[in-house]
């Protein structure tokens, strides 16, 4: 039994010490208004942080901007991410090569395809500019630069759905689709009745881990467009690094990635019932 | 002239094939784009008509950025720190799923439990109260202060992934070394670790990756210019010099290089690894 605790111990006390001390942390912090300097005592504020979320303009212009990223992201990647997975799940040539060049952008680290994507999308010498014959100014507006960050995360998350729909539809046992032609279903219908509800629960998990991904954009923002111009284009997580970083604002900061964390975990929970097969129960 | 007509299934084929072909081309594009950009010199990196191969190709960037601009430096010190990571978070993770799967004892429940919270949280939540943290232990500025944080970071999930798969290592083959008088620390080193290497090869690759990309916290901590890692190093480049796109790039794709790399080589315990993550979560 000592053996048990000796196994455990050195992982887990460093993972005590690193994430379950600061998620403890997180919330006290954001009571404060924490001074960073050594010596100079915190004020205690109770709730004030929050209050102050709920009437700050830029915050609620960061939600609708996160809410509207993750609206716009979470369906595209499901719908083509399933697309390619059904369109991979057959015998074709170069399965694997297909396979590996959709994934590529998921390995590729968010730096680089997020300045790649500032570059492809500059009004000037851009490449989708000069594609699409047009000239318009991507990243000089609100929507159209969060059109382009949106377009970038769908491109580099297609990947990883379509990998775990591809998984989940070859789990699908053949004995049911072939019962399915021989009830003289054409393909849509197989798939509608055969394979979507049988990778049900993977759509679900897939969407809830997209639907997390989507409200925890950051590093393209704040890479792109800064939340610039004038703050226009900041989510909340660039809202809240720039608050605790640049501003030193630690209370605030804090109490704004708590107010995330929040939003997340009511949301995830909202589509676990959501997504619970009818007569499943309720407990 | 007769028109060919292909059969039903082989229609289906091709079409599919369209699709895909289509597909991966936007895939592509942009790392093409960003290669050919790579080579060119920076009084054509804005050029209109575009070239996507470039007329006069030049391996300045390459130079200028490797030696002139440090990326040498920088490409060391994310060796070191994803190396670091990587084994530091595998053992750890490796023992404490071990503890998980083979032992009970009071607190285990609860243990785990904790762990799933770590799977919970989002990290960025706890960047401000890391921070504080980092501070506290003189981990600001160092990369120990990245390996340490990494670790932490990285230990829910593996040990997670860990556990389902020591589980279903048949007790038996260690019933028959515990009757040869192996202790437990034999048996996990000379039965399950060696049992488990596809499950130890997938962790490892996440947390190898995860930690050579990351740049939130990398950012937040380290300020010293001699101790940054790639991403930290090809953000700040561009910020600097806004323009010098060829650099950037060139840059990037020295730092996208081990990672494809690494991709290519482990695929299917990559594909593996996703999908059982999924499947079974």
């Amino acid at each position: 039994m000592l053996w048990a605790y000796a196994f455990a111990a050195p992982g887990f006390v460093l993972f005590a010490l690193v994430i379950l001390y600061p998620v403890a942390r997180a919330f006290q912090i954001s009571l404060y208004n924490w001074s960073i300097v050594p010596g100079s005592a915190s004020t205690w504020l109770g709730l004030h942080n929050y209050g102050r979320a709920l009437h700050d303009p830029i915050f609620w212009r960061s939600l609708v901007n996160t809410g509207f990223y993750m609206a716009v992201t979470t369906p595209a990647q499901i719908v083509l991410g399933l697309g390619a997975a059904v369109l991979l799940d057959a015998r074709i040539p170069a399965r694997g090569l297909f396979r590996a060049l959709f994934y590529l952008p998921v390995v590729t680290s968010w730096v680089v395809v997020s300045l790649l994507f500032r570059y492809l999308f500059m009004t000037d010498g851009g490449l989708v500019n000069w594609l699409t014959g047009q000239h318009v100014d991507w990243l000089g507006g609100r929507w159209t630069a969060l059109a382009t960050i949106s377009i970038l995360g769908v491109w580099k998350g297609i990947g990883w759905s379509m990998v775990i729909f591809l998984a989940a539809l070859q789990g699908v046992p053949v004995e049911l689709k072939e019962a399915a032609i021989v009830d003289g279903a054409g393909p849509w219908a197989r798939f509608r009745a055969v394979s979507l509800p049988a990778i049900r629960p993977v759509v679900a998990f897939v969407t809830i881990m997209l639907v997390i991904g989507g409200f925890n954009v950051f590093t393209s923002v704040f890479l792109i467009t800064g939340g610039g111009p004038l703050d226009e284009t900041q989510v909340l997580l660039t809202y809240m690094y720039r608050q605790a970083f640049t501003f030193l604002d630690f209370g605030y900061g804090a109490s704004l990635s708590f107010i995330l964390t929040l939003i997340v975990f009511v949301l995830s929970l909202a589509q676990l019932r959501l997504f619970r097969r009818p007569g499943e129960g309720t407990a | 002239m007769t028109a060919i007509v292909l059969p039903r299934a082989q229609r289906v084929v091709a079409l599919r094939l369209v699709l895909l072909l289509a597909g991966a081309a936007v895939m592509v594009l942009p790392f093409a784009w960003m290669l050919a950009t790579s080579f060119k010199p920076d009084s054509l990196v804005l050029q209109v008509p575009p070239q996507l191969i470039p007329h006069h190709p030049t391996v300045a960037n390459y130079t200028g950025a490797w030696s002139s601009n440090d990326f040498g430096r920088y490409f060391l010190n994310s060796v070191i720190v994803a190396l670091g990571t990587t084994v530091a978070a595998v053992l750890l993770s490796a023992m404490m799923a071990y503890s998980f799967a083979r032992f009970v004892y009071p607190g285990r429940t609860l243990l785990f439990g904790l762990l799933l919270v770590g799977l919970m949280v989002p990290t960025m939540m706890l960047l401000v109260p890391q921070f504080l943290l980092a501070k506290q232990l003189l981990l600001l500025n160092s990369l120990w202060g990245l390996v340490v944080f990494y670790t932490g970071g990285n230990l829910a999930l593996n040990t997670f992934l860990l556990r389902n798969f020591f589980v279903d290592i048949p007790r038996e083959l260690e019933e028959a070394m515990v009757v040869d008088g192996a202790g437990p620390w034999k048996r996990f080193w000379r039965l399950i670790l060696p049992l488990s290497r596809p499950a130890l090869a997938t962790v490892a690759i996440f947390t190898f990756l995860g930690s050579w990309d990351e740049f939130v916290w990398a950012l937040t901590i380290i300020n010293d210019p001699s101790k940054r890692t790639l991403p930290i190093a090809i953000a700040l480049f561009q910020g600097q010099h806004a323009t010098s796109w060829g650099l950037v790039f060139a840059a990037s794709v020295i730092a996208v290089v081990p990672v494809i790399a690494v991709f290519a080589i482990f695929q299917r315990q990559f594909v593996s690894g996703l999908a059982t993550g999924a499947l079974k979560g």
